[in-house]
């Protein structure tokens, strides 16, 4: 990965860890790439395998459905993703109470069991409070988190930025907090960085490896380096790749993007003035000042 | 006899396994995930459990999702 090798020669890694590599823990899994990318809504999986492939991410979720006996053409995602590259996260999306985020949780781990993929052992969580915003049911997911981590699930929570929600998911034995920018599918980034920082800073704070992802609301390249550079750890995305009027390009996009923000936060912005400073020196300039 | 697969009315023989429904209907059952009255069936067991009267089963696989 371009991503690691730059991060790695320079030898700047994660301020808090110190480590050489800039390597993305989440759980136990390890990646170097920190996007997250989802497999639904692309015109074709032709399509969807071609701009996994341009973004460079090692991780991907996929949703768990019933099985269509009559399907059309038959056509199966796993004859699109090679298993061996990409870990899978099964999400619990659609879900609107607990109860059934539970039991879609134990099936999707049922089938990567079968694939013997690594993502059997974690679960990306969606409990939804409203159909019209996708917005997270927090008592729900707090509720559903506490069950599923108690079977042994690594939780990944789909969450509203609320940072006392997001401190009430950790505390349950989250592995990952994942706070909405905006909406799903939405594409208005992150609408509320305050809310963001905060979570960072109340998730992090005595825990600086703790991971937190933006989850939904991407709409295109500089959303994801706005949210890198406020410090997450990673980004979830999904429409604003398969949605794109070309989307193994703005999956490159995207990419770079996250490269982008990881490597200012890593590297540290300037603070922001009201005044100017000069970039060249004030010795020896050879005009006068008009006052 | 008659069970609900996947919410929809469907007759089998009666006390088939579950790994005899899913060859039956053509489905790999390492694509699959199958949970009977709610509660999830372990593919490892699949040969063993036999189905009954009115069972209700959801069988599912993996689709694209975000």
């Amino acid at each position: 990965m371009a991503t690691d090798a730059q991060a790695g020669s320079t030898e700047t890694g994660s301020p808090e860890s110190g480590a050489a590599k800039d390597t993305f823990w989440l759980g136990k899994h390890v990646f170097q790439n920190r996007l997250i990318v989802g497999t639904g809504k692309y015109e074709t999986f032709g399509l969807m395998r071609d701009a996994l492939d341009v973004c460079g991410t090692e991780c991907i979720t996929v949703a768990v459905r019933r099985e269509k006996l009559y399907d059309g053409d038959g056509k199966n995602i796993l004859d699109y993703v090679d298993l061996d590259r990409y870990t899978l996260l099964p999400n619990t999306a659609g879900c609107y109470n607990a109860k059934d985020a539970i039991r879609t949780a134990r099936l999707g781990r049922e089938i990567l069991r079968g694939l013997e993929n690594p993502g059997a052992d974690w679960v990306k969580l969606e409990v939804l409070g409203d159909s019209k915003t996708l917005l997270p049911d927090p008592m729900e997911t707090l509720a559903a988190t506490e069950q599923l981590v108690a079977e042994g699930f690594q939780v990944l929570c789909y969450t509203n930025d609320d940072p006392v929600t997001a401190q009430r998911l950790k505390r349950a034995g989250a592995t990952a907090v994942m706070p909405a920018g905006s909406p799903i599918g939405s594409g208005q980034g992150v609408l509320n960085p305050n809310n963001i920082r905060i979570c960072l800073e109340y998730l992090k704070g005595d825990d600086p490896d703790y991971p937190v992802i933006i989850d939904a609301g991407v709409g295109t390249a500089s959303d994801i380096t706005f949210a890198m550079e406020l410090g997450v750890d990673g980004i979830l995305l999904n429409t604003g790749i398969a949605h794109a009027r070309d989307p193994v390009r703005m999956a490159r996009a995207m990419n770079a993007a996250c490269e982008a923000g990881r490597l200012a936060y890593l590297a540290g912005r300037i603070p922001k003035r009201l005044y100017a400073t000069a970039s060249s020196p004030e010795d020896g300039v050879i005009s006068t000042r008009p006052w | 006899m008659n069970i609900l697969f996947n919410g929809e009315p469907r007759s089998v023989r009666d006390a088939i396994t579950i790994a005899e429904l899913l060859e039956k209907l053509a489905l790999d059952p390492r694509r699959v995930a199958v949970e009977v009255n709610l509660d999830l069936a372990p593919r490892d067991r699949h040969g063993e459990t036999t189905l009954k009267e009115g069972d209700q089963l959801e069988v599912v696989t993996l689709v694209g999702g975000g």
